[in-house]
């Protein structure tokens, strides 16, 4: 799976573990959320990043108390129908300000894009490399936005009140 | 009318073109038909039957005269010629060939329609009181907060892959002609103590396999906060939803598994942490939506014109008046409903000649707006009443003017086997035949309000539930039966209609109903007591015993 990160196509310095695989020595991994929970002290004294996959039918705050400590949530899309990572995303970023790395990992589309950025992620498993290729293209098909969130980006409703003003000022 | 802003227009020309090139991808077999199958839900497009459906919005019923062209032009260049209104303030168009359909949604979106959400596991169209805005005595007109409601449920970057379907619906009168109680959530816009505008917040209603009537979760929720309000319940839903089984799914069985109580502590506790977020409505926000709605400059007009009293001399004029014309807040005009139920035709049906038609007489009587309720007619909400005998003669001749609405004959009902690849059953031979047996209007007037409503299967397209008479086509080794319900309302009393007995066969469907009108008939204590009030003072067992008893 070609991994998207800072808008194009990266190399990814995670190692993924199973919850049973041997701890390398060094570099950066990806655990699973039980083997982190479970290991997570020592699994954060080792030099190289320490990223955590969370899926999403575990409550999120239970990851809360490590926000500050790992580099990497990677959240899961076992499908794309499946759309709960979404939120888990968004608590992530505008409840908890997680700033670190956000990762779509699963069933990545490239039509799934724009509401994933909008989301708070910003690092994409993608499924397939035509799909990670057009990504730059495909984040900016829309322009307008209805709803508020962490992203930042301006409402229509907001946008609207702007150009009011505006023209009030200039009349 | 509202009309949309180039911001708007901008976006639904963005999905336009997102979805051609969606399109093509799935014609180039770049996308899986699995991956491509939510794409198209999610843009409206169902695999029928017999070929690809297409089921266009009309946010809350309201529709501009050059609009309904635009769906007649679609109905008459990628289609057979004619649509289908539904229940949800949609139109469906059952033959339209996908590699078209890119053309067809930017024909649309021309006149600013599209078919955003109206299938899919996310937010559909916001539904409304066909008569918003001209109904006498409403709270204010509830097109605002759904238009409002409808922006922030468009795309929306969390809530677009959600277990199920997700259908919200509001009103702001107190005869509920939106029927909020059936809907996952509903609205129902009331003023508080100190004279500010709210609503009441019901949820986890629905009908389909396992029908619930709405709860109330909330008497009060200020303006202000309704959006931080509904993000919080679907973010509840998101998360505690079921997703392991399709029929479990829906936030009914939410609701209904952790009880009220409990899921509006989940709300409450989600709500408190967004509730003073950007999320939040301000007054400006709402009058800029409010200012895009305009209304029509009426005349000062008399009570009884000439003209009306004139054509009251004609008996045929007079019953369709009686029936069709409702009051309007405004003195000198009236609603005018127009019935889409024509004797022998299936119900909800137009053609593109009747649809370009009537955007002229909109155009000509009603300031050029068209409404699209959930019983499946359309209305003209601004009809000055000395124009009345003028529109009836014209409507007349489109064969738009049978007075039969809320009479027996105003049958809703899904398009069943003759479309659906979900049906049991048939549904619009049903109520074709209905309509033939009850096509006398002395005796459908003698009769009354009577809802019937049809469903080709228990996903309930047709609202049998919440019929008077439900008619749910069923399959049972290898035959159509259709079992019956008596009862139920969609109204601001919404209940769920109560199984009579055993299922009948198709043909004996017609027979049945006849039965239970002449039961009722014999049964009701004045001419003015309505089928449902018979019902509700003797149950279904006189019912039961008349249909049963000989056979
Ligand atoms: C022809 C293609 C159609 C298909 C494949 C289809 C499919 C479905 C399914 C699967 C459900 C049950 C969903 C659930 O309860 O979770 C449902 C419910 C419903 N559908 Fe359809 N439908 C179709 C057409 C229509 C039409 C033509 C109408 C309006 C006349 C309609 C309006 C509704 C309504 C009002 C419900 C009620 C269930 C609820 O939300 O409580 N559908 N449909
Ligand atoms: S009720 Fe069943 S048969 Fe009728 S339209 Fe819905 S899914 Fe099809």
């Amino acid at each position: 799976m070609p991994l998207v990160n800072g808008g194009k196509i990266a190399d990814d310095s995670f190692v993924k573990l199973a919850v049973d695989t041997p701890l390398p020595e060094s570099g950066d991994i990806l655990v699973p959320a039980e083997r982190f929970l479970g290991e997570a002290e020592g699994l954060l004294k080792r030099a190289g990043k320490v990223g955590v996959i969370w899926p999403n039918n575990r409550d999120i705050d239970e990851l809360v108390p490590y926000l500050g400590k790992v580099a990497a949530v990677a959240l899961v899309f076992p499908t794309f129908r499946d759309g709960r990572a979404y939120s888990q995303a968004r608590l992530l970023r505008e409840r908890y300000d997680y700033r670190g790395e956000l990762r779509a990992t699963g069933q990545v589309l490239r039509d799934q894009f724009v509401f994933m950025l909008r989301a708070g992620f910003d690092s994409f498993d993608v499924k397939k490399q035509a799909d990670a290729e057009a990504f730059m293209q495909t984040a900016k098909r829309y322009s307008v936005f209805y709803q508020p969130t962490g992203d930042g980006r301006i409402t229509a409703l907001h946008r609207r009140m702007q150009l009011r003003h505006s023209e009030g000022v200039g009349t | 009318m509202y009309a949309y802003d180039e911001i708007d227009r901008t976006l639904v020309n963005e999905r336009v073109s997102e979805f051609r090139d969606q399109v093509k991808r799935r014609l180039s077999g770049e996308l899986t038909e699995d991956e491509f199958k939510l794409l198209r839900l999610q843009n409206g497009v169902y695999l029928q039957l017999h070929a690809y459906m297409f089921r266009v919005a009309i946010p809350y019923g309201t529709l501009a005269s050059k609009q309904l062209r635009a769906l007649a032009h679609v109905a008459r260049k990628y289609d057979r010629g004619y649509g289908h209104f539904t229940t949800r303030q949609n139109i469906q168009f059952n033959w339209i060939k996908l590699a078209e359909l890119p053309d067809a949604l930017a024909d649309l979106a021309k006149v600013g329609i599209h078919a955003m959400q109206t299938s899919g596991n996310n937010m559909r169209n916001v539904t409304s009181d066909q008569w918003a805005g001209v109904a006498p005595g409403e709270i204010e007109d509830p097109r605002i907060w759904s238009e409002l409601i409808r922006q922030h449920t468009t795309l929306h970057p969390e809530f677009s892959f959600l277990p199920r379907k997700f259908k919200i619906a509001i009103t702001a009168s107190d005869h509920d002609r939106a029927a909020i109680k059936i809907h996952d959530i509903g609205l129902r816009l009331i003023k508080n103590e100190k004279g500010e505008t709210g609503f009441e917040v019901l949820v986890g209603g629905g009908l389909g396999r396992t029908p619930f009537i709405a709860k109330t979760i909330k008497h009060f929720v200020h303006g202000r906060d309704i959006l931080s309000y509904i993000e919080a319940i679907l973010r509840v839903y998101n998360q505690y939803g079921r997703r392991d089984n399709i029929y479990k799914a829906r936030i009914k069985i939410l609701v209904h598994e952790l009880g009220i109580e409990k899921f509006s502590r989940e709300v409450d506790d989600e709500w408190q942490h967004i509730r003073n977020s950007s999320l939040q409505i301000d007054d400006e926000v709402i009058e800029d939506i409010r200012s895009r709605f305009t209304y029509p400059a009426y005349e000062k007009l008399p009570h009884m014109p000439d003209e009306l009293r004139q054509a009251a001399a004609d008996p045929d004029f007079e019953a369709w008046r009686k029936n069709s014309v409702a009051a309007h807040k405004v003195q000198g005009y009236s609603i005018v409903t127009i019935s889409l139920k024509p004797i022998g035709k299936p119900p909800g049906d137009a053609t593109a000649e009747q649809m370009d038609a009537l955007a002229d007489l909109a155009d000509r009587y009603s300031f050029g707006e068209i409404r699209v309720g959930h019983e499946q007619n359309l209305a003209l909400p601004h009809v000055a009443k000395r124009d009345l005998p003028a529109l009836w003669k014209a409507l007349d001749k489109l064969g738009l003017a049978t007075p039969n609405v809320n009479l027996i004959t105003d049958i809703i009902a899904c398009p069943g086997l003759d479309y659906c690849s979900l049906a049991n059953a048939r549904s619009i031979p049903i109520a074709q035949e209905l309509t033939r047996r009850f096509a006398n209007h002395e005796l459908a007037n003698l009769i009354g309000r009577l809802h019937i409503n049809i469903s080709g299967c228990i996903n309930a397209c047709g609202h049998h539930h919440v019929g008077h008479i439900g008619i749910l086509g069923v399959e049972k080794n290898g035959e159509e039966v259709y079992q019956i319900t008596i009862g139920g309302r969609a109204d601001e009393n919404a209940g769920l209609g109560t199984l009579i007995g055993p299922g009948v066969k198709f043909d004996e469907v017609a027979d049945v109903v006849e039965d239970i009108v002449e039961a009722y008939l014999a049964l009701r204590e004045r001419p003015e007591e309505l089928f449902m009030d018979t019902v509700k003072r003797l149950g279904v067992e006189p019912f039961k015993e008349r249909v049963y008893a000989t056979r």
